[in-house]
């Protein structure tokens, strides 16, 4: 529709190094949020790559992300379907080699539902869809997705989803807790029954992130709450450059 | 000519020629309910009895959903009054109207009701209501970009509320969502009189390219006419001639549950993606939705406003219950259907985009060199009719409308023997009892069901005063759009009801900063056939048409729904105006929130003891009666033109137009908004009261820097717009001086309570 957002060079070059990191952004049919995270990606300054559900490659992407929506419509559990994508072939492989990989509210349930991380999203205890500004706090600043940030730190993203209640055994959420895996909570509230107040986790190796709320809703003062979703982006870059 | 129940399709096909054959064969055109003298008329088209199939389509052409036959009269003022206005790329008569909103770039919007359906099923009425309105948007080349819905309830506390509300909300959101629109919009209103006849309108907002507009035409013999989305199925087999056109009589008669269609968002959001890929290769010479009498609706559109006719082989369209017959198929109303007409040469990568988004298309006919449509059911013809018959060139009715005799009553019984609050804690009272009251109340509890963010260019959502999209994200080009309604004012005078409906819609855009260009409008009334609905409703028609040429801002369509009447019982008339402005940069648009402490508060326009038809009297008294506010359309055009400029040259950082509630909601709002409070002080010359519960329109309270005091009192004076300086943004209480205080934190339990102890 429109074209996208130009990101001013900076005069130093010093940009070039992060535009040359490459982000895939994969559309399953019934995405929605795709765009947006191409978005943030640009605004972030890497180049997002789509990344299409049927196609079984990865064009050498630095880094994915599995965007918002209801992929497949939902209709059966959240994400249950799309982790079958013939793109979940080589993806679910490269996040085991440690392919930095973010998972944002439906992409967080394919990640769960593909075993890259543990545990399920269930439906909001109050059974309604909820869109709100949600406060967040960073617990874990060391993953891939979380760099730019400080353990502790409050942020505001938009949260969006029907079926955003986190669950796993407890014992699984005491080896989250034990192993800094909890990467955000919920704060000031509980939106949706998540246990423990969850709001994102990451695998073991810090790799791969999923979270319910928006970061790519907050990447812009004009539209978001806040720009406190671009972080996350950024920090990503930051790990390839410097890789 | 008696109506009987017996086709003859139920034993033998029932083909032209056999109809031609048969001439005294009896048709069940009455419970397909047309009138006697109409199923003749089909008759004197045909010279010969309608076939089965033929009967089917003329049926649900020519209800009055599809026909507009008792309202069409009174449109026509729509056209013939429009103002000049060089921003209207396609005029009323298309899927949507088309406007110029510069850079290039066209955005088609418009609402539609889905009102009977909505309380027959409320998740799937309002579902589909919200699919039916994107596909007309996305048929005329655009992308939806953004929803809206004004709905309408019983009182809340009635039970049957309790059955609906929570349906149509989870119905709007539940669509809405999983198709990626971001819903930015709309009103939630109760009142007993739409206890049996809620109002569920649906608006969606498109944005294309000028080079991108189709239109639905089937031209060029040797086309292909390809259906292409969801398979047919029974669902929604008449819901058009049987549930939009007939009242809810007290129950007789079989269920109607049957006839309401069944949506299935994650399909549509296909068919979004592959029709704007098919656009995008230029594979389409002609397109259609499949709406309200589906494919009969589509192909004689498509035939009608096309250059030839059109063949059709029916047995093609895939099916999901293969026991459906012919005239099943051509009335079904299954969702996620589009109909469109390619080149030859172009079908076959027509079809692989579909295949690529997993949509299923169907070669079902071909456009023709002849003037006719025909439809043939495995080879045998069963369709054989000028297509303008059935499209175009329905009915249309003069039906007797008369002002009922207790109109005069109701404007007697004005508001002023009402008792009113005096003391400073009778006023803090009334404003408590006011905000917390359903309809001034919070709507976060519907609204936060749905999704402002996705697409990621929402720069203003309700509560504000209009919603904003951007559309260009390196020139920040936007749109801005608000739709309102006021039954109350309506009721007691549909000529100027109508016109405050649309001065509340073009101030709210002009509010965001955005400048007004075009309106659509949802027209909802009860029977038509009664004389004073009747009135209401070319009285509203009327006024409408009369202030939209004032103004400036032509009707570019939009939809009538006639019958929201149970027995005797009558909606309020309720015309809901939707009223689309363009804003060069986004970045300027002005928000409703009260954030900047010390900035001082401007009270723009005059204020008059008016209080007739307003929330006060509803909520304090339960009372309607009197005359509306006065409209004074050249005042809201100057209001406009300073909200614009201020917002243009950065005067003000605040903005909230003054309506329902009063003065005292506008502030109320903008102070929780923003997290800010505010001390007012009452102007010389009025009282206490009269400042805070009036209703005078052409009104907005400003928050002005103090550095740009100066500046923005000279623009106003030198356009003479009365300026009136009410207080200052400050503390975290909201005080009217010498009469009470209320703290924000009791100010916003009061109004974001009320909703979720009523639904949870």
């Amino acid at each position: 529709m429109s074209a996208p957002a130009a990101v001013p060079e900076r005069p130093d070059g010093s940009g070039d190094l992060e535009r040359s990191v490459r982000i895939g952004v994969v559309t399953f049919p019934g995405s929605l949020d795709d765009r947006d995270a191409e978005r943030a990606v640009r605004l972030a300054g890497g180049t997002p790559v789509a990344l299409w559900h049927r196609d079984p490659d990865l064009h050498g992407v630095d880094a994915v992300v599995l965007p918002g929506g209801f992929s497949y419509g939902d209709y059966l559990r959240c994400g249950a379907i799309a982790r079958f994508s013939p793109v979940m072939g080589p993806l679910v492989e490269r996040a085991r080699e440690g392919l930095p990989v973010l998972g944002i509210c439906n992409g967080f349930q394919v990640l769960c539902e593909s075993h890259l991380l543990p545990g399920a999203l269930t439906r909001n205890d109050h059974l309604h869809f909820v869109c709100r500004d949600q406060r967040l706090r960073v617990e874990n600043a060391g993953t891939a997705w979380t760099g730019d940030y400080r353990a502790g730190q409050e942020i505001t993203v938009p949260l969006k989803n029907g079926e955003g209640g986190y669950v796993a055994d407890e014992r699984t959420l005491d080896a989250l807790e034990a192993e800094g895996r909890v990467v955000f909570r919920y704060v000031g509230g509980n939106p949706n029954g998540s246990r423990r107040d969850i709001a994102g986790i990451t695998n073991e190796a810090g790799n791969v992130v999923g979270l319910m709320p928006h970061p790519e809703h907050a990447v812009e003062a004009l539209t978001g709450p806040t720009t406190d979703g671009l972080s996350l982006f950024t920090s990503a870059l930051k790990r390839l450059v410097s890789a | 000519m008696t109506s009987t129940t017996s086709t003859p399709a139920a034993s033998a096909l029932d083909t032209v020629e056999h109809a031609a054959r048969t001439p005294e064969t009896g048709q069940p055109w009455s419970e397909l309910g047309l009138k006697q003298d109409e199923y003749a008329r089909i008759r004197d088209i045909l010279g010969r009895r309608p076939t089965g199939a033929e009967l089917a389509m003329y049926s649900v052409m020519w209800s009055e959903h599809c026909s507009y036959k008792s309202s069409k009269a009174h449109l026509k003022q729509f056209g013939e009054k429009a103002p000049d206005s060089d921003a209207l790329l396609v005029g009323i008569g298309e899927n949507a109207g088309v406007v110029d909103v510069g850079q290039g770039y066209a955005v088609t919007f418009k609402v539609e009701s889905h009102n009977h359906p909505s309380y027959v099923e409320p998740y799937q009425g309002a579902a589909t209501g919200v699919g039916g309105i994107v596909r007309d948007i996305l048929a005329m080349g655009a992308r939806p970009v953004a929803v809206q819905d004004p709905l309408r309830f019983g009182a809340p506390e009635h039970p049957d509320t309790k059955r609906v509300l929570p349906g149509v909300v989870a119905g709007v959101g539940g669509y809405g969502n999983c198709l990626g629109l971001p819903n930015i919009g709309g009103e939630v209103v109760f009142d007993p009189c739409y206890q049996g006849n809620p109002l569920v309108n649906a608006l969606c907002v498109g944005v294309m390219r000028h080079s991108d507009i189709h239109l639905a035409q089937a031209s060029g013999p040797g086309n292909k006419v390809i259906l292409y989305g969801a398979r047919t199925g029974g669902d929604g087999i008449g819901g058009v001639s049987v549930l939009a056109s007939e009242t809810f009589e007290s129950a007789q008669g079989p269920a109607k549950r049957p006839s309401v269609q069944v949506g299935d968002p994650f399909q549509e959001k296909l068919l979004i993606e592959c029709t704007l890929e098919v656009f995008r290769e230029q594979l389409v010479a002609g397109i259609q939705d499949l709406g309200g009498a589906g494919l009969s609706c589509a192909t004689s559109e498509l035939a009608s406003a096309g250059s030839g006719g059109m063949r059709v082989e029916l047995d093609a369209v895939p099916l999901r219950d293969s026991s459906l017959s012919p005239e099943e198929i051509l009335m079904s109303e299954s969702q996620e259907r589009m109909c469109a007409v390619v080149e030859p040469d172009k079908v076959d990568r027509f079809l692989e985009v579909c295949e690529k988004w997993d949509v299923l298309a169907t070669v079902i006919g071909e456009v023709t060199e002849g003037e006719r449509l025909e439809v043939f059911w495995h080879g045998e013809r069963i369709v054989d009719v000028p297509p303008r018959t059935v499209a175009h060139e329905g009915p249309v009715y003069h039906r007797p409308y008369e002002r009922p005799r207790w109109q005069d009553e109701l404007q007697a019984d004005g508001p002023e023997r009402l008792p009113r609050p005096a003391t400073g804690g009778e006023l803090r009272a009334a404003v408590l009892q006011s905000v917390s009251s359903p309809n001034q109340a919070s709507k976060s509890w519907v609204t936060d069901q749905y999704d402002r963010y996705v697409l990621g260019n929402t720069v203003l959502a309700q509560p504000e005063d209009g919603g904003v999209i951007r559309i260009d994200e390196e020139t920040g080009l936007g749109v801005a759009v608000a739709t309102d309604g006021n039954g109350r004012y309506a009721k007691l005078d549909p000529y100027a009801g109508a016109q405050l409906a649309l001065a509340e819609s073009y101030r709210n855009v002009a509010a965001t900063g955005a400048r007004p260009l075009a309106v659509t409008d949802c027209l909802n009334f009860g029977s038509p056939e009664d004389p004073a609905v009747m009135w209401q409703f070319a009285e509203a028609c009327r006024g409408l048409a009369d202030a939209c040429r004032e103004l400036g801002t032509p009707v570019t369509g939009g939809n009538v729904s006639l019958y929201n009447q149970t027995g005797e019982q009558a909606i309020h008339p309720t015309p809901v105006v939707g009223v689309l402005g363009v804003i060069d940069d986004v970045a300027r648009r002005t928000p409703m929130g009260f954030a900047a402490e010390g900035q001082l508060l401007y009270l723009l326009g005059d204020t008059r003891e008016e209080l007739g038809g307003s929330a006060w009297a509803q909520v304090a008294h339960g009372h309607l009666g009197g005359l509306p506010p006065r409209v004074d359309l050249a005042r809201e055009r100057l209001l406009a033109e300073i909200l614009i400029a201020a917002s243009r040259d950065g005067m003000i950082d605040a903005a909230h137009d003054v309506s329902d509630g009063g003065l005292i909601q506008t502030v109320a709002e903008s102070c929780l908004r923003g997290g800010r409070g505010a001390r007012l002080i009452v102007p010389d010359g009025l009282s206490a009261f009269t400042f805070l519960f009036s209703e005078s329109q052409g009104r907005a309270v400003v928050s002005v820097p103090r550095s740009e005091e100066l500046r923005f009192t000279d623009m106003c004076a030198a356009r003479g717009l009365p300026a009136t300086r009410i207080g200052v943004v400050d503390g975290q209480e909201v005080e009217v001086q010498g009469e009470f205080g209320i703290p924000l934190d009791e100010l916003r339990e009061a109004y974001e309570r009320t909703l979720p102890e009523l639904f949870g």
